[in-house]
Protein backbone atom coordinates (compact mmCIF):
# COMPACT_ATOMS: atom_id res chain seq x y z
CA UNK A 1 0.00 0.00 0.00
CA UNK A 2 2.84 1.88 1.11
CA UNK A 3 4.10 1.82 -2.20
CA UNK A 4 0.93 2.72 -4.14
CA UNK A 5 0.56 6.18 -2.09
CA UNK A 6 4.46 6.85 -3.40
CA UNK A 7 3.37 6.37 -6.83
CA UNK A 8 0.60 9.23 -6.84
CA UNK A 9 2.10 12.39 -3.94
CA UNK A 10 4.74 14.43 -4.74
CA UNK A 11 3.77 16.15 -7.80
CA UNK A 12 3.91 19.58 -9.02
CA UNK A 13 1.42 21.46 -5.90
CA UNK A 14 0.71 24.26 -9.41
CA UNK A 15 1.47 22.47 -12.13
CA UNK A 16 1.36 25.52 -14.45
CA UNK A 17 3.67 27.96 -12.40
CA UNK A 18 6.10 25.10 -11.21
CA UNK A 19 6.77 23.86 -14.37
CA UNK A 20 7.30 27.03 -16.00
CA UNK A 21 9.70 27.94 -12.95
CA UNK A 22 11.26 25.17 -13.46
CA UNK A 23 11.38 25.40 -17.23
CA UNK A 24 13.08 29.00 -16.66
CA UNK A 25 15.89 27.52 -14.73
CA UNK A 26 16.70 24.83 -17.75
CA UNK A 27 16.26 27.45 -20.40
CA UNK A 28 18.81 29.57 -18.48
CA UNK A 29 20.99 26.72 -17.45
CA UNK A 30 21.17 25.93 -21.27
CA UNK A 31 21.80 29.69 -22.29
CA UNK A 32 24.75 29.89 -19.40
CA UNK A 33 26.57 26.63 -19.70
CA UNK A 34 27.75 25.59 -16.22
CA UNK A 35 25.98 28.15 -13.90
CA UNK A 36 24.32 26.45 -11.53
CA UNK A 37 21.13 27.55 -10.61
CA UNK A 38 18.80 27.02 -7.49
CA UNK A 39 15.13 25.62 -8.10
CA UNK A 40 13.02 24.93 -4.72
CA UNK A 41 11.67 21.65 -3.81
CA UNK A 42 8.68 21.66 -6.40
CA UNK A 43 8.21 17.64 -6.60
CA UNK A 44 9.39 14.58 -4.69
CA UNK A 45 9.01 11.29 -6.35
CA UNK A 46 10.31 7.99 -4.68
CA UNK A 47 13.88 6.91 -4.19
CA UNK A 48 16.28 6.54 -6.11
CA UNK A 49 14.52 9.88 -8.45
CA UNK A 50 15.63 12.83 -6.36
CA UNK A 51 12.99 15.93 -5.91
CA UNK A 52 15.58 17.92 -8.96
CA UNK A 53 15.21 15.30 -10.99
CA UNK A 54 11.25 14.74 -9.86
CA UNK A 55 10.74 18.45 -10.94
CA UNK A 56 12.85 18.31 -14.57
CA UNK A 57 10.99 14.83 -15.51
CA UNK A 58 7.56 16.57 -14.19
CA UNK A 59 8.41 19.87 -16.77
CA UNK A 60 9.92 18.48 -20.12
CA UNK A 61 8.51 14.35 -20.27
CA UNK A 62 4.76 13.22 -21.36
CA UNK A 63 3.28 11.43 -23.68
CA UNK A 64 5.04 12.87 -26.82
CA UNK A 65 8.39 12.29 -24.87
CA UNK A 66 10.79 9.03 -25.12
CA UNK A 67 12.68 8.47 -22.36
CA UNK A 68 15.61 5.53 -21.43
CA UNK A 69 16.56 5.50 -17.66
CA UNK A 70 19.04 3.46 -16.08
CA UNK A 71 18.67 0.38 -14.02
CA UNK A 72 19.11 2.63 -10.61
CA UNK A 73 15.69 3.54 -11.63
CA UNK A 74 14.39 0.66 -13.65
CA UNK A 75 14.97 -1.82 -10.97
CA UNK A 76 12.34 0.99 -8.34
CA UNK A 77 8.97 -0.16 -9.13
CA UNK A 78 7.41 3.11 -7.27
CA UNK A 79 10.05 5.37 -9.18
CA UNK A 80 8.94 3.94 -12.56
CA UNK A 81 5.19 4.31 -11.22
CA UNK A 82 5.94 7.69 -10.38
CA UNK A 83 7.56 8.95 -13.76
CA UNK A 84 4.51 7.21 -16.01
CA UNK A 85 1.62 8.27 -13.82
CA UNK A 86 2.67 11.69 -13.14
CA UNK A 87 3.54 12.64 -17.01
CA UNK A 88 2.58 9.74 -19.26
CA UNK A 89 6.06 9.31 -20.53
CA UNK A 90 6.85 6.54 -22.94
CA UNK A 91 9.49 4.41 -22.34
CA UNK A 92 12.28 2.76 -24.20
CA UNK A 93 14.82 0.15 -23.41
CA UNK A 94 16.98 1.22 -26.58
CA UNK A 95 18.93 4.67 -25.53
CA UNK A 96 19.46 5.13 -29.23
CA UNK A 97 15.72 5.56 -29.43
CA UNK A 98 15.48 8.19 -26.08
CA UNK A 99 14.71 11.43 -26.52
CA UNK A 100 15.75 11.75 -22.87
CA UNK A 101 17.39 9.87 -20.56
CA UNK A 102 17.20 10.28 -16.75
CA UNK A 103 20.31 8.36 -15.26
CA UNK A 104 20.49 7.77 -11.21
CA UNK A 105 24.20 6.36 -11.48
CA UNK A 106 26.69 7.77 -13.46
CA UNK A 107 29.36 5.06 -12.87
CA UNK A 108 27.13 2.52 -14.82
CA UNK A 109 25.71 4.29 -17.53
CA UNK A 110 26.14 3.65 -20.88
CA UNK A 111 28.95 5.57 -22.70
CA UNK A 112 27.68 9.00 -24.31
CA UNK A 113 28.14 7.06 -27.64
CA UNK A 114 24.96 4.98 -27.07
CA UNK A 115 22.48 7.48 -27.28
CA UNK A 116 20.79 9.52 -30.22
CA UNK A 117 22.93 12.02 -31.34
CA UNK A 118 20.78 13.12 -33.95
CA UNK A 119 20.95 13.24 -38.10
CA UNK A 120 23.09 15.97 -40.22
CA UNK A 121 19.87 16.92 -41.37
CA UNK A 122 18.15 17.21 -37.88
CA UNK A 123 20.54 17.39 -35.08
CA UNK A 124 18.18 18.20 -32.64
CA UNK A 125 16.54 14.42 -32.58
CA UNK A 126 19.42 13.70 -30.01
CA UNK A 127 18.93 12.65 -26.40
CA UNK A 128 18.99 15.02 -23.41
CA UNK A 129 21.11 13.12 -20.68
CA UNK A 130 19.19 13.89 -17.11
CA UNK A 131 22.05 13.45 -14.64
CA UNK A 132 21.44 12.71 -10.96
CA UNK A 133 24.44 13.94 -8.85
CA UNK A 134 24.65 15.07 -5.34
CA UNK A 135 26.23 18.52 -5.49
CA UNK A 136 28.09 21.31 -7.48
CA UNK A 137 31.08 21.14 -4.84
CA UNK A 138 32.96 18.46 -6.41
CA UNK A 139 36.61 17.97 -5.96
CA UNK A 140 37.59 18.63 -9.61
CA UNK A 141 36.87 21.50 -11.16
CA UNK A 142 36.25 21.61 -15.03
CA UNK A 143 36.90 24.45 -17.15
CA UNK A 144 34.01 25.56 -19.46
CA UNK A 145 34.10 27.78 -22.35
CA UNK A 146 32.14 27.89 -25.44
CA UNK A 147 28.54 29.77 -26.58
CA UNK A 148 26.34 31.12 -23.34
CA UNK A 149 30.04 32.02 -21.29
CA UNK A 150 31.51 35.06 -21.61
CA UNK A 151 35.17 34.25 -20.79
CA UNK A 152 35.33 31.12 -19.05
CA UNK A 153 33.14 29.05 -16.55
CA UNK A 154 34.18 26.85 -13.63
CA UNK A 155 32.27 23.23 -13.34
CA UNK A 156 32.54 20.82 -10.70
CA UNK A 157 29.85 18.53 -10.24
CA UNK A 158 30.35 15.75 -7.86
CA UNK A 159 29.97 13.06 -10.02
CA UNK A 160 30.83 12.35 -13.42
CA UNK A 161 30.30 9.70 -16.32
CA UNK A 162 33.66 7.28 -16.44
CA UNK A 163 36.51 9.37 -19.38
CA UNK A 164 33.95 12.62 -18.97
CA UNK A 165 36.22 14.47 -20.62
CA UNK A 166 37.42 12.32 -23.51
CA UNK A 167 33.79 11.64 -23.89
CA UNK A 168 32.73 15.01 -24.15
CA UNK A 169 35.74 16.17 -26.40
CA UNK A 170 34.08 13.45 -28.94
CA UNK A 171 30.44 14.62 -28.22
CA UNK A 172 31.56 18.11 -29.36
CA UNK A 173 33.59 17.40 -32.23
CA UNK A 174 30.32 15.72 -33.65
CA UNK A 175 28.49 19.01 -33.63
CA UNK A 176 25.86 20.04 -35.01
CA UNK A 177 25.41 16.36 -34.07
CA UNK A 178 25.35 15.54 -30.33
CA UNK A 179 23.76 15.01 -26.67
CA UNK A 180 22.87 17.55 -24.25
CA UNK A 181 23.42 17.43 -20.56
CA UNK A 182 21.36 18.24 -17.43
CA UNK A 183 22.35 18.23 -14.22
CA UNK A 184 20.39 17.38 -11.24
CA UNK A 185 21.78 18.27 -7.94
CA UNK A 186 20.69 19.01 -4.58
CA UNK A 187 18.47 21.64 -4.79
CA UNK A 188 19.65 22.97 -8.16
CA UNK A 189 20.41 22.52 -11.61
CA UNK A 190 23.06 23.34 -14.06
CA UNK A 191 23.54 22.23 -17.89
CA UNK A 192 26.09 21.78 -20.48
CA UNK A 193 25.08 21.80 -23.96
CA UNK A 194 26.94 20.52 -27.03
CA UNK A 195 28.56 23.48 -27.81
CA UNK A 196 30.31 23.70 -24.27
CA UNK A 197 33.83 23.06 -24.56
CA UNK A 198 35.56 21.38 -21.40
CA UNK A 199 39.30 21.85 -20.29
CA UNK A 200 40.69 20.80 -17.17
CA UNK A 201 41.80 23.20 -14.91
CA UNK A 202 45.56 23.24 -14.41
CA UNK A 203 46.67 22.70 -11.10
CA UNK B 1 -8.68 39.91 -13.57
CA UNK B 2 -7.14 39.44 -10.14
CA UNK B 3 -8.13 35.95 -10.26
CA UNK B 4 -7.00 34.33 -13.52
CA UNK B 5 -7.84 31.46 -14.39
CA UNK B 6 -4.16 29.51 -14.50
CA UNK B 7 -5.35 26.45 -15.77
CA UNK B 8 -4.54 27.95 -19.13
CA UNK B 9 -2.25 30.46 -18.32
CA UNK B 10 -0.48 32.41 -20.99
CA UNK B 11 -3.14 31.10 -23.43
CA UNK B 12 -1.33 28.04 -24.10
CA UNK B 13 -2.39 24.29 -22.88
CA UNK B 14 0.70 22.99 -20.64
CA UNK B 15 0.85 19.92 -23.20
CA UNK B 16 1.75 22.68 -25.91
CA UNK B 17 3.99 24.86 -23.58
CA UNK B 18 6.00 21.34 -22.81
CA UNK B 19 6.36 21.05 -26.97
CA UNK B 20 7.61 24.23 -27.32
CA UNK B 21 10.01 24.35 -23.86
CA UNK B 22 11.77 21.26 -25.39
CA UNK B 23 12.03 22.82 -29.21
CA UNK B 24 13.85 26.07 -27.20
CA UNK B 25 16.03 23.97 -25.36
CA UNK B 26 17.54 22.03 -28.52
CA UNK B 27 17.67 25.01 -30.53
CA UNK B 28 19.91 27.10 -27.54
CA UNK B 29 21.80 23.89 -27.93
CA UNK B 30 22.42 24.06 -31.65
CA UNK B 31 22.93 28.07 -32.06
CA UNK B 32 21.50 29.12 -35.53
CA UNK B 33 19.81 25.86 -35.95
CA UNK B 34 15.96 25.56 -37.09
CA UNK B 35 13.93 23.32 -34.70
CA UNK B 36 11.04 22.06 -36.14
CA UNK B 37 7.58 22.56 -33.44
CA UNK B 38 4.24 21.87 -33.68
CA UNK B 39 3.25 25.39 -34.15
CA UNK B 40 -0.43 26.22 -32.73
CA UNK B 41 -3.07 28.31 -34.40
CA UNK B 42 -3.15 31.57 -32.65
CA UNK B 43 -5.91 33.96 -31.95
CA UNK B 44 -4.35 36.01 -34.52
CA UNK B 45 -3.09 35.57 -37.87
CA UNK B 46 -0.28 34.51 -39.79
CA UNK B 47 1.94 37.55 -40.31
CA UNK B 48 0.90 39.12 -36.70
CA UNK B 49 3.65 37.14 -34.87
CA UNK B 50 2.31 33.92 -34.19
CA UNK B 51 6.03 32.09 -33.98
CA UNK B 52 7.27 34.90 -31.18
CA UNK B 53 3.89 34.70 -29.43
CA UNK B 54 3.88 31.07 -28.68
CA UNK B 55 7.78 31.15 -27.88
CA UNK B 56 6.83 33.93 -25.19
CA UNK B 57 3.63 32.39 -23.89
CA UNK B 58 5.49 29.38 -23.39
CA UNK B 59 8.66 31.39 -21.70
CA UNK B 60 6.66 33.68 -19.54
CA UNK B 61 5.85 33.59 -15.98
CA UNK B 62 4.06 35.65 -13.29
CA UNK B 63 7.62 37.67 -11.65
CA UNK B 64 8.13 38.71 -15.74
CA UNK B 65 8.20 42.18 -17.00
CA UNK B 66 7.06 42.33 -20.78
CA UNK B 67 7.97 44.92 -23.27
CA UNK B 68 6.98 44.70 -27.14
CA UNK B 69 8.10 46.57 -29.79
CA UNK B 70 6.89 46.89 -33.49
CA UNK B 71 9.55 48.28 -35.81
CA UNK B 72 11.30 50.11 -32.69
CA UNK B 73 7.96 51.37 -31.17
CA UNK B 74 6.25 50.24 -28.40
CA UNK B 75 3.09 52.30 -29.60
CA UNK B 76 2.17 50.55 -32.99
CA UNK B 77 -0.58 48.26 -33.65
CA UNK B 78 1.16 44.99 -33.91
CA UNK B 79 2.75 45.89 -30.06
CA UNK B 80 0.02 47.43 -28.51
CA UNK B 81 -1.89 44.07 -29.54
CA UNK B 82 0.42 41.31 -28.31
CA UNK B 83 0.99 43.54 -24.93
CA UNK B 84 -2.43 43.73 -24.38
CA UNK B 85 -2.88 39.95 -25.28
CA UNK B 86 -0.51 38.62 -22.54
CA UNK B 87 -1.87 41.29 -20.34
CA UNK B 88 -5.22 39.16 -20.67
CA UNK B 89 -4.44 36.00 -20.69
CA UNK B 90 -1.37 36.00 -18.46
CA UNK B 91 -1.92 39.30 -16.29
CA UNK B 92 1.94 39.98 -16.25
CA UNK B 93 3.46 43.88 -15.90
CA UNK B 94 4.08 45.22 -18.99
CA UNK B 95 6.59 48.35 -19.85
CA UNK B 96 7.81 50.38 -22.33
CA UNK B 97 10.97 50.96 -20.87
CA UNK B 98 14.04 48.58 -22.16
CA UNK B 99 16.18 48.23 -19.08
CA UNK B 100 13.22 47.31 -17.07
CA UNK B 101 11.88 44.70 -18.78
CA UNK B 102 12.87 40.63 -18.45
CA UNK B 103 11.40 39.51 -22.28
CA UNK B 104 11.16 41.82 -24.61
CA UNK B 105 8.83 40.20 -27.99
CA UNK B 106 10.10 42.33 -31.23
CA UNK B 107 9.18 42.39 -34.49
CA UNK B 108 12.60 43.76 -36.54
CA UNK B 109 14.39 45.92 -34.55
CA UNK B 110 16.67 45.49 -31.54
CA UNK B 111 16.47 48.06 -28.95
CA UNK B 112 19.15 51.01 -29.06
CA UNK B 113 20.09 50.57 -25.67
CA UNK B 114 22.60 47.51 -25.07
CA UNK B 115 20.25 44.59 -23.53
CA UNK B 116 21.89 42.86 -20.23
CA UNK B 117 22.48 39.19 -19.14
CA UNK B 118 19.26 38.23 -17.98
CA UNK B 119 16.96 39.48 -20.24
CA UNK B 120 15.60 37.25 -23.22
CA UNK B 121 14.53 38.97 -26.38
CA UNK B 122 12.02 37.26 -28.69
CA UNK B 123 11.72 37.77 -32.17
CA UNK B 124 8.64 37.21 -34.15
CA UNK B 125 9.97 35.57 -37.89
CA UNK B 126 8.18 35.16 -41.44
CA UNK B 127 10.01 32.94 -43.03
CA UNK B 128 13.31 31.46 -41.10
CA UNK B 129 14.92 29.98 -43.98
CA UNK B 130 17.97 31.99 -45.25
CA UNK B 131 18.15 29.98 -48.33
CA UNK B 132 14.67 29.79 -49.18
CA UNK B 133 14.41 32.20 -51.96
CA UNK B 134 17.86 30.50 -53.42
CA UNK B 135 16.01 26.90 -52.86
CA UNK B 136 12.13 26.75 -52.36
CA UNK B 137 12.60 22.87 -51.30
CA UNK B 138 12.77 22.28 -48.23
CA UNK B 139 14.25 18.96 -48.20
CA UNK B 140 17.21 20.61 -50.15
CA UNK B 141 17.80 23.43 -47.92
CA UNK B 142 17.72 21.14 -44.81
CA UNK B 143 20.74 19.01 -46.42
CA UNK B 144 22.68 22.55 -47.55
CA UNK B 145 22.67 23.16 -44.07
CA UNK B 146 23.56 19.70 -42.81
CA UNK B 147 26.44 20.05 -45.69
CA UNK B 148 27.54 23.40 -44.79
CA UNK B 149 26.84 24.10 -48.08
CA UNK B 150 26.40 28.19 -47.83
CA UNK B 151 28.43 28.73 -51.28
CA UNK B 152 24.83 29.49 -52.62
CA UNK B 153 23.90 32.99 -50.52
CA UNK B 154 27.93 33.97 -50.88
CA UNK B 155 26.81 34.03 -55.02
CA UNK B 156 23.62 35.71 -54.17
CA UNK B 157 25.17 38.53 -52.49
CA UNK B 158 28.05 38.66 -55.02
CA UNK B 159 25.27 39.25 -57.99
CA UNK B 160 24.19 42.05 -55.70
CA UNK B 161 27.46 43.69 -55.87
CA UNK B 162 27.64 42.66 -59.61
CA UNK B 163 24.52 44.52 -60.15
CA UNK B 164 24.48 47.16 -57.84
CA UNK B 165 28.35 47.85 -56.66
CA UNK B 166 27.43 46.70 -53.39
CA UNK B 167 25.89 44.17 -51.37
CA UNK B 168 22.40 45.51 -51.72
CA UNK B 169 21.25 43.36 -49.05
CA UNK B 170 19.54 45.96 -46.08
CA UNK B 171 17.32 44.02 -44.07
CA UNK B 172 17.29 39.67 -43.52
CA UNK B 173 20.74 40.10 -43.81
CA UNK B 174 22.14 36.42 -43.44
CA UNK B 175 24.42 35.98 -40.57
CA UNK B 176 26.58 33.06 -39.61
CA UNK B 177 26.32 32.01 -36.30
CA UNK B 178 29.06 30.29 -33.80
CA UNK B 179 31.03 29.47 -37.23
CA UNK B 180 28.25 27.53 -38.35
CA UNK B 181 24.63 28.10 -39.32
CA UNK B 182 23.92 30.62 -41.92
CA UNK B 183 20.93 32.03 -39.91
CA UNK B 184 18.47 34.76 -40.77
CA UNK B 185 18.18 37.35 -38.21
CA UNK B 186 14.09 37.90 -39.19
CA UNK B 187 13.20 41.37 -41.56
CA UNK B 188 15.97 43.81 -38.71
CA UNK B 189 17.63 46.21 -40.85
CA UNK B 190 20.87 45.24 -41.04
CA UNK B 191 22.07 48.32 -38.87
CA UNK B 192 21.06 45.60 -36.04
CA UNK B 193 23.00 43.00 -36.95
CA UNK B 194 26.17 43.77 -35.02
CA UNK B 195 24.20 43.71 -31.48
CA UNK B 196 23.46 40.44 -32.27
CA UNK B 197 26.98 39.85 -31.75
CA UNK B 198 28.36 38.90 -28.33
CA UNK B 199 25.28 39.95 -26.94
CA UNK B 200 24.79 39.38 -23.15
CA UNK B 201 20.79 38.89 -23.42
CA UNK B 202 19.33 34.99 -24.73
CA UNK B 203 17.64 35.56 -28.42
CA UNK B 204 14.70 33.17 -29.67
CA UNK B 205 13.47 33.01 -32.84
CA UNK B 206 9.87 31.80 -33.44
CA UNK B 207 8.52 31.25 -36.92
CA UNK B 208 4.62 30.59 -36.38
CA UNK B 209 3.57 29.51 -39.87
CA UNK B 210 7.04 27.77 -41.09
CA UNK B 211 6.94 25.87 -37.49
CA UNK B 212 10.29 26.88 -36.73
CA UNK B 213 12.31 27.97 -33.56
CA UNK B 214 15.93 28.49 -33.41
CA UNK B 215 18.24 30.74 -30.93
CA UNK B 216 21.52 32.62 -30.26
CA UNK B 217 22.67 31.98 -26.99
CA UNK B 218 24.45 34.97 -25.23
CA UNK B 219 28.19 35.75 -25.82
CA UNK B 220 28.18 33.97 -29.46
CA UNK B 221 29.27 34.29 -32.40
CA UNK B 222 27.02 36.29 -34.98
CA UNK B 223 29.07 37.32 -38.33
CA UNK B 224 27.10 39.10 -41.39
CA UNK B 225 28.30 37.38 -44.46
CA UNK B 226 30.85 39.61 -46.85
CA UNK B 227 33.57 39.56 -48.78
CA UNK B 228 36.93 40.81 -47.75
CA UNK B 229 36.85 43.31 -50.63
CA UNK B 230 33.23 44.23 -50.08
CA UNK B 231 32.97 43.94 -46.03
CA UNK B 232 29.57 44.51 -44.08
CA UNK B 233 28.13 48.05 -43.75
CA UNK B 234 25.74 49.31 -41.79
CA UNK B 235 22.96 52.22 -42.61
CA UNK B 236 24.13 55.61 -41.54
CA UNK B 237 22.59 58.71 -41.44
CA UNK B 238 23.50 61.81 -42.44
CA UNK B 239 21.21 63.57 -40.02
CA UNK B 240 20.53 62.92 -36.57
CA UNK B 241 17.59 62.35 -34.85
CA UNK B 242 14.90 65.28 -35.14
CA UNK B 243 13.51 64.86 -31.91
CA UNK B 244 16.00 63.87 -29.95
CA UNK B 245 19.42 64.92 -31.83
CA UNK B 246 20.94 60.61 -31.41
CA UNK B 247 23.21 60.26 -33.81
CA UNK B 248 24.12 56.93 -34.73
CA UNK B 249 20.82 55.35 -33.67
CA UNK B 250 18.25 53.66 -36.51
CA UNK B 251 15.75 56.36 -38.16
CA UNK B 252 12.62 56.21 -39.42
CA UNK B 253 11.55 58.72 -42.14
CA UNK B 254 8.28 60.52 -41.13
CA UNK B 255 6.32 62.77 -43.68
CA UNK B 256 5.32 66.02 -42.38
CA UNK B 257 2.91 67.22 -45.01
CA UNK B 258 1.79 66.86 -49.16
CA UNK B 259 5.03 69.13 -50.33
CA UNK B 260 7.81 66.42 -49.52
CA UNK B 261 8.83 67.96 -46.19
CA UNK B 262 9.36 64.80 -44.35
CA UNK B 263 11.76 64.36 -40.94
CA UNK B 264 13.78 61.48 -39.44
CA UNK B 265 13.21 60.23 -35.61
CA UNK B 266 14.42 57.34 -33.75
CA UNK B 267 12.53 53.82 -34.82
CA UNK B 268 12.67 53.02 -30.99
CA UNK B 269 10.48 54.76 -29.22
CA UNK B 270 11.48 54.30 -25.54
CA UNK B 271 15.54 55.65 -26.25
CA UNK B 272 14.19 58.76 -27.94
CA UNK B 273 12.05 59.52 -25.10
CA UNK B 274 14.57 59.13 -22.39
CA UNK B 275 16.81 60.85 -24.47
CA UNK B 276 13.75 63.79 -24.73
CA UNK B 277 13.45 63.44 -21.41
CA UNK B 278 17.30 63.57 -20.80
CA UNK B 279 16.77 67.65 -22.50
CA UNK B 280 18.24 66.20 -25.73
CA UNK B 281 17.33 67.27 -29.23
CA UNK B 282 14.71 69.62 -29.07
CA UNK B 283 15.72 71.21 -32.59
CA UNK B 284 13.77 70.24 -35.52
CA UNK B 285 16.80 70.69 -37.75
CA UNK B 286 16.18 67.31 -39.62
CA UNK B 287 14.36 69.18 -42.98
CA UNK B 288 15.72 72.36 -42.80
CA UNK B 289 14.04 73.28 -46.28
CA UNK B 290 10.78 72.46 -44.86
CA UNK B 291 11.40 73.94 -41.09
CA UNK B 292 12.23 77.20 -43.13
CA UNK B 293 9.27 77.00 -45.08
CA UNK B 294 7.16 76.77 -42.81
CA UNK B 295 8.34 76.47 -39.14
CA UNK B 296 5.05 76.81 -37.69
CA UNK B 297 3.85 73.63 -38.62
CA UNK B 298 7.18 71.50 -38.24
CA UNK B 299 7.44 72.93 -35.08
CA UNK B 300 4.70 71.30 -34.33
Amino acid sequence: MRAVTQVYEGGFSDAVFNSQEVFRALMDAMASPGRVIEIGKLAAAPSPISSVAASVAATLFDHDATVWCDKSITSSAAAIGWLKFHTGLELTSNPSDAQFALIGDLQTMPSLESFAKGTPEYPDRSTTIILQIDSFNGPEELTLSGPGIKDTQGFAPSQLPKMFVDQWAANRGAFPRGIDLIFAGEGALAALPRTTRISKKEA
Amino acid sequence: MTELATYNFAYLDEQTKRMIRRAILKAIAIPGYQVPFASREMPMPYGWGTGGVQVTAAVIGPNDMLKVIDQGADDTTNAVSIRAFFQKVSNVRVTTKTTEATIIQTRHRIPETALQAGQTLVYQVPIPEPLRFLEPRETETRKMHALEEYGLMHVKLYEDIARHGRIATTYAYPVKVEGRYVMDPSPTPKFDNPKMHQSPALQLFGAGREKRIYAIPPYTEVVSLDFEDHPFEIQTFSEPCALCGAKGSYLDEVILDDKGGSMFVCSDTDFCEDRQAEGNGDHLSANPAQAAANPAEAAE
